[in-house]
């Protein structure tokens, strides 16, 4: 009996659970508010659904239901990429150590 | 550009995104985090492009309107300020929530597009997977929003509550399960908007109830949800980079939500059912409260104490962002330093609205992050200390947590603050914390009360000093 690929991808599902579960206790508590803006930018990955969506109409029927609905996300994904990313690296370079002389 | 070639590139984008993740564990490689997490994004972004291989269309219109989003979120980024940023958090993961429905939405209306099957016969198991991202989207959607307003002090940061409000949800909650289970057994597109609504609805009611003090459980909450979310969109679409980034996500967000919860010495659940700091409490404490005498001073009496300490601790909170202190703070340290007075900074788990808020401020205002520590770390510290330098904490130093087991707060960790030779305590009023509790340490011997805003007050002490 073949498995159905739905398992596959709950396979790698479950273990990117233990991966995140891992790897975000290693995070140190001083980077945690770096941690939620850069999982919020990480997330907007959904923006490949989107592009999906977005790319889905004809050329004579380029604004359908459907397709509103993904230019709409992709702008949305987009705030949080850019947004996400940007406000992370502006906070990451402030985390400075002691100067060695002053 | 074959099916299985770019699957296999999503599976790296979904690999850069946990070197990302693992890049925070120290500030030093926390940038390059950052930037395999922007190499994973246009890994992701750029092989959609290239397996739809569909230019003709709406090719232009998807990059219009990602340069649109791409400006908004660019200007956002440079424009807000570091004391913000638990509301611009809170207001991401509302876009997260609401772009997974729209995906939702526009897989459910068009599903030949994303290989679904058709309108009306969409293969089961898609359906459910759809509707679990629509559902858990519209609830990172709606109860960010509510988050985010009362972050913004838009709306009161008061618990909300009202008789009968558990079996509401309670019922809410069943009523999506059996709205899911309907929409799958007859595939109306009525059903799909019904649970799209109740799930909205549910999300505003789970986070109303929720006080102020909760919220960096609550942001911590809704970035899981977010992920989730993100996750169930990821099965559906039968993308990789997306179940793996959900459920990276998910699990940093539910880990977050663990740690604070911990910190604070409840329990997830009661956390949930919210209502803690309601009016009840307040005036239970207050019974208590005889007019017992407290000693207050100027910023004299605070830079005659420093002068002569030769160790001070700094215990920032939430007041210290709210104030803006974060600058003045720094200047007054360097003037300690600069008298050969050992300084370092003392930061509880839950200080301020999310997590990490206070350990941003300090390094937005060059405090380095090597004399900035955790709990743990330096409660020890507190009985060699000669000055504690409370600015805009509160709850998080009340002894009764150890002391007074009818305290709402009793076991929650706290630091040592009371141990110190002499207390500095930086405040605008006597009034309670957002835990609503009064704080025995304002009455204690060694504790003098510096009356004042505690910008102006560091800055007068930094003038004296």
């Amino acid at each position: 009996m073949e498995i159905d690929p739905f398992i596959f991808r709950l396979s790698i599902f479950i273990l990117s659970i233990f991966i995140g579960y891992y790897v975000v206790w290693s995070v140190t508590p001083s980077l945690h508010t770096p941690l939620m803006s850069v999982t919020n930018a990480i997330s907007s990955v959904i923006i490949v659904g989107a592009i999906i969506a977005g790319l889905s109409g004809d050329s004579e029927n380029i604004f359908n239901s459907s397709s509103i609905f993904g230019f709409m996300a992709i702008s949305l994904a987009a705030i949080n990429i850019f947004g996400g990313f940007l406000v992370t690296q502006r906070m990451l370079q402030m985390y400075k150590k002691k100067k060695k002389d002053n | 550009m074959s099916a299985n070639l770019s699957a296999i590139f999503y599976l790296i984008s979904g690999i850069l995104f946990i070197l990302a993740l693992r890049g925070l564990s120290s500030p030093e490689t926390s940038r390059q985090g950052n930037f395999f997490g922007v190499l994973g994004m246009v890994i992701a972004i750029t092989v959609t492009f290239l397996s739809i291989g569909n230019y003709s269309s709406g090719f232009i219109y998807v990059l219009i309107f990602l340069l649109i989003g791409g400006l908004i979120g660019t200007f956002i980024a440079y424009k807000i300020p570091m004391t913000a940023m638990p509301e611009l958090v809170a207001g991401f993961h509302s876009l997260v929530g609401l772009a997974a429905v729209f995906v939702a939405i526009a897989a459910f209306l068009n599903p030949e597009a994303f290989n679904l099957g058709t309108i009306g016969n969409i293969n089961l198991g898609s359906l459910i997977e759809m509707s679990i991202g629509a559902a858990v989207g519209a609830i990172t959607f709606s109860g960010s929003i509510i988050a985010f307003l009362k972050l913004q002090g838009i709306m009161s940061g008061a618990p909300i509550t009202f008789k009968g409000q558990h079996p509401l949800n309670a019922l809410i909650l069943i009523s999506i399960v059996v709205l899911t289970y309907l929409l799958c057994s007859t595939q109306s597109s009525n059903f799909f908007w019904i649970l799209l609504a109740v799930s909205f609805l549910i999300g505003f009611l789970l986070i109303v109830p929720i006080g102020g003090a909760d919220m960096p459980v609550v942001i911590s909450m809704l970035n899981s949800y977010s992920g989730w979310a993100a996750a169930g969109i990821g099965f559906t679409l039968e993308n990789s980079a997306l179940i793996i980034t959900g459920a990276l996500v998910g699990s940093s967000g539910a880990i977050l939500s663990y740690i604070m919860c911990k910190s604070m010495n409840r329990s997830f659940f009661s956390v949930i059912l919210g209502g803690f700091g309601t009016t009840d409490q307040i005036s239970s404490s207050s019974q208590n409260k005889e007019q017992r005498p407290v000693k207050s001073g100027s910023a004299e009496d605070g830079a005659f104490l420093m002068k002569n300490a030769s160790s001070v601790i700094i215990v920032p909170g939430y007041g210290m962002a709210v104030a803006q202190a974060q600058h003045a703070l720094r200047e007054m340290v360097d003037t300690l330093k600069k008298n050969d007075i050992k300084v370092t900074y003392a930061i509880h788990p839950v200080a301020g609205r999310m997590p990490g808020h206070m350990n941003v401020l300090l390094a937005e205002a060059n405090v380095p992050y090597d004399e900035v520590f955790e709990l743990e770390e330096i409660n020890n510290d507190f009985a060699n200390a000669d000055v504690a330098y409370v600015i805009g904490a509160n709850d998080v130093t009340n002894p009764a947590a150890k002391t007074d087991p009818q305290s709402p707060i009793y076991g929650m960790p706290i630091l040592d603050v009371e141990k110190c030779k002499s207390v500095l305590f930086v405040k605008r009023s006597l009034s309670p914390g957002y835990a609503g509790i009064d704080n025995d340490l304002f009455y204690k011997e060694n504790t003098l009360m510096l009356f004042a805003d505690a910008k102006k007050m560091t800055e007068d002490i930094t003038k004296n000093l």
